[in-house]
């Protein structure tokens, strides 16, 4: 009897020690379900090949990835590894220790963040804000920009019908005002026999969709989330007349230039309406890109690339997109997790990123003098990472996210009430939230 | 007296080969048992599981709904903060915008669905040729998962390659491209009215078609008997007879609908605005989203409270129909 009971506990010591052994040899990352994940699955088959350690991949497609995800972290869960969570995460990954802190690691091993572009350092890695804690390194830069049937611009008989209508040249729109004079130039145009719409914007209402359309727009519109001087005073700031007119530029946008049922659109959508040659200009992210390209209705060099337009004042901004990659902090391959990110943050490894369609966040790659030329939509990139900004990256980014989705979508898509009531609506909401958190 | 059969020719019950199965001891200890004991025995486990699955966790939300707790937040202090979240909720007008989006969405769906789902068990009640093929292809809709009605109510809405856009244009002349079902215009409200018509009119109906079947014939042949005309039929008998299963649908309607959440979110989002919010729609953003959960606990509660209120009248009033 104590022999067997011997055998069995022995037998059952090694199935516990293999299995932990194979955990400790395996590494699962988590993202959203998106072009750029595919292309970080192939990516990081080197880094299998080197570290002999088996990747697993989790990934959510994006209008469930922050519900998912949060919700993972959240409960503690051990199912990530590494989290390449979204840059608004960072303040409540941080506060709530869902990620570990990198700074020691990125000490020791000579990882600097000034090898990184410094908007994608503080959009991403750092919290708080300006302030040198580290929580991700910078792995997947992107903004919102546009992009433009360059072919459909070019033809004579287009321009010629643009020049007649407006008494200028059809160029790309360099400003506000020619986006829109543009879109609603093209909008109900027949184009080879199709009608066709002035352009694809953010409208959706579930989860960020309108928030991150609104917001491109209103940043360079003199947009801003509070008082520089006076952290969360947002009265006249939220609400300047600025502002108020940016919001109405948007839904005028709305109204005037869009594909008829589309009150509730985002990446996806966009990507689709553009392909399908739905739509003369697109607002979407620069992950989006690389698959224009090789697309064989709008790629092959019929598509043209556009920095966010400029506002009334010339002021020009961007809604920044993109994550860093973090290490969970309840993982138990600490490790290996910190190995991959040792691997991922080298440059020649980051150069291969690029070139797979990663959109890479290291100086050493994007300063490269063949960037710029590198891809058609390389120089519009780099202009655009410039000029970036980013919503809220507060604990309380959700509620605040909620918010303005109610409040934008209420009146840019269901038309309810005027823009300045819309705002002052959003400043009552924000600052309840804010004052829940005791930050007011 | 019957005469008594050899005791080898019985039949052996099973009962009393299990009795004569059981080990002597267990069988003192149970012969030792009172029914009531017994009793307790097999209803245990159920009250156990009861307890743990729904009573302990409502009791847990009616101490969470009186703090300030948030889920996401696990090492912040939790306070006590009496009604607070109640007076926040009761008093938030965007919350009552919601509950009204909420009773809208659950009378006129449950009005379409009574109306039409008791005119189809009518007709199908009459025997006809191909009835029983006609039943089964009416209740395809409610055997069809809510995300997938959702998924494809999109695209039958979608107003340059949705066929409802074409089907007005086609009747009305209205350009199909120049509204949306689900965007602004006020017609998002009644669009998903018209999707949950759709998918669950064919359970009232299979409840008023089981109504229907329940009458029997005398008594319309005494009807006839008494040359009562059809339409005094149909209000004295048809319909008295009816109504407890009719109500027993609205019931059920009544409670789902209060809860629909999957086919409206992949519709409309709650959009445009908050047109389409609906209560669960909401409460899951503040509980999963903004991880409010004290106030999304007071939230469910309230909700639940209203649920269960109008439910018990309304049980009542079934119970009082039934007694007729």
């Amino acid at each position: 009897m104590k022999r067997t009971t011997l055998a069995a506990s022995a037998a059952i010591a090694l199935v516990w020690a293999t299995q932990a052994s194979a955990q400790g040899s395996e590494l699962t990352l988590c993202w959203a379900a998106w072009d750029p994940a595919n292309a970080l699955v192939e990516l990081s088959k080197d880094f299998e090949a080197q570290s002999g350690t088996k990747m697993n991949f989790e990934f959510v497609p994006w209008p469930n990835f922050a519900d998912r995800m949060l919700n993972e972290l959240n409960s503690g869960g051990q199912l990530c590894d590494l989290m390449i969570g979204d840059s608004q995460w960072i303040g409540g990954a941080a506060e709530n220790g869902w990620y570990l802190k990198l700074n020691e690691f990125f000490d020791k091993e000579g990882i600097s963040m000034d090898a990184f572009v410094p908007a994608t350092v503080t959009g991403y890695s750092e919290w708080p804000k300006n302030t040198p804690n580290y929580w991700s390194l910078p792995a997947f830069g992107d903004v919102v920009g546009w992009t433009y049937r360059k072919d459909w611009f070019e033809r004579p008989e287009i321009q010629a019908a643009f020049k007649e209508k407006t008494g200028r040249d059809l160029t790309p729109p360099a400003t506000m005002a020619e986006l829109k004079e543009v879109a609603e130039f093209f909008q109900g145009r027949d184009i080879d026999g199709k009608t066709v719409y002035g352009a694809s914007i953010y409208t959706e209402r579930g989860s960020e969709g309108i928030t991150m359309g609104v917001m491109d727009v209103l940043y360079s519109f003199g947009f801003k989330y509070d008082n520089p001087e006076k952290p969360y005073d947002m009265e006249g700031f939220v609400n300047s007349e600025g502002s108020v007119a940016g919001l109405e530029f948007y839904k005028s946008l709305y109204d005037c230039c869009v594909a008829p049922g589309t009150s509730n659109t985002y990446m996806g959508e966009g990507i689709d309406a553009y392909k399908s040659g739905q739509v003369a200009m697109q607002m979407n992210f620069a992950f989006t890109w690389p698959g224009f390209e090789v697309d064989p209705n709008v790629g092959g060099g019929k598509t043209g690339y556009l920095v966010n337009p400029a506002g009334p004042n010339g002021e020009r901004f961007a809604q920044l997109g993109g994550q860093g990659i973090s290490v969970v902090a309840n993982t138990d391959n600490m490790d290996g997790a910190l190995a991959y990110i040792k691997w991922f943050a080298q440059q020649d490894v980051q150069q291969k990123w690029w070139s797979m369609g990663g959109f890479s966040c290291l100086r050493a790659v994007v300063e490269d003098p063949a960037f710029a030329t590198s891809q058609p939509y390389a120089q519009t990139f780099l202009d655009s990472m410039a000029i970036v900004k980013d919503f809220w990256a507060e604990p309380s980014y959700a509620s605040l996210l909620q918010a303005s989705q109610a409040r934008f979508h209420d009146y840019v898509v269901a038309g309810n009430g005027t823009a300045k009531e819309a705002l002052d609506g959003l400043i009552a909401d924000w600052t309840e939230v804010f004052m829940d958190e005791g930050k007011l | 007296m019957p005469p008594a059969c050899p005791r080898e020719m019985i039949m052996p019950n099973p009962i009393d080969i299990a009795a004569q199965a059981t080990p002597p001891r267990l069988a003192r200890k149970i012969r030792g048992l009172s029914d009531r004991a017994i009793a307790w025995i097999f209803v245990a486990p159920t009250i156990f599981l009861l307890l743990a699955i729904n009573i302990f966790p409502l009791i847990w939300t009616i101490r969470l709904s009186f703090t300030n707790y948030a889920a996401n937040k696990p090492n912040a202090e939790v306070k006590w903060v009496g009604i607070r979240n109640y007076t926040r909720i009761l008093t938030d007008e965007d919350i009552w915008s919601n509950m009204t989006t909420t009773a809208h969405f659950l009378i006129w769906t449950i009005v379409l669905q009574v109306i039409i789902g008791f005119t189809l068990a009518w007709l199908i009640n009459r025997k006809f040729k191909g009835n029983d093929l006609l039943t089964t292809l009416i209740v395809v809709p409610m055997m069809l998962s809510p995300a997938v009605v959702g998924n494809f109510w999109t695209f039958l809405y979608q107003p340059q390659i949705g066929v409802v856009n074409y089907i007005v244009e086609f009747f009305t002349g209205i350009p199909a491209a120049s509204f949306s079902m689900l965007g602004p215009g006020g017609l998002a409200p009644w669009s998903i009215i018209i999707v949950d018509t759709w998918m669950w009119t064919p359970f009232v109906m299979l409840i008023c078609l089981a109504g229907l079947r329940s009458i029997p014939d005398y008594i319309y042949e005494a009807a006839e008997v008494d040359r009562a005309s059809k339409w005094r039929q149909f209000w004295t008998i048809t319909v008295p007879m009816v109504l407890p299963f009719l109500m027993l649908a609205v019931l059920f309607r009544g409670i789902e609908n209060f809860k629909m959440f999957d086919m409206v979110n992949l519709l409309t989002g709650g959009g445009p605005g908050s047109e389409t919010l609906l209560t669960s729609i909401d409460l899951k953003r503040e509980a999963f989203e903004k991880w409010r959960t004290g106030y999304s606990s007071a939230y469910a509660i309230i909700l639940f409270v209203t649920v269960f209120g109008l439910a018990s009248i309304y049980v009542k009033a079934l119970n009082k129909v039934k007694e007729r």
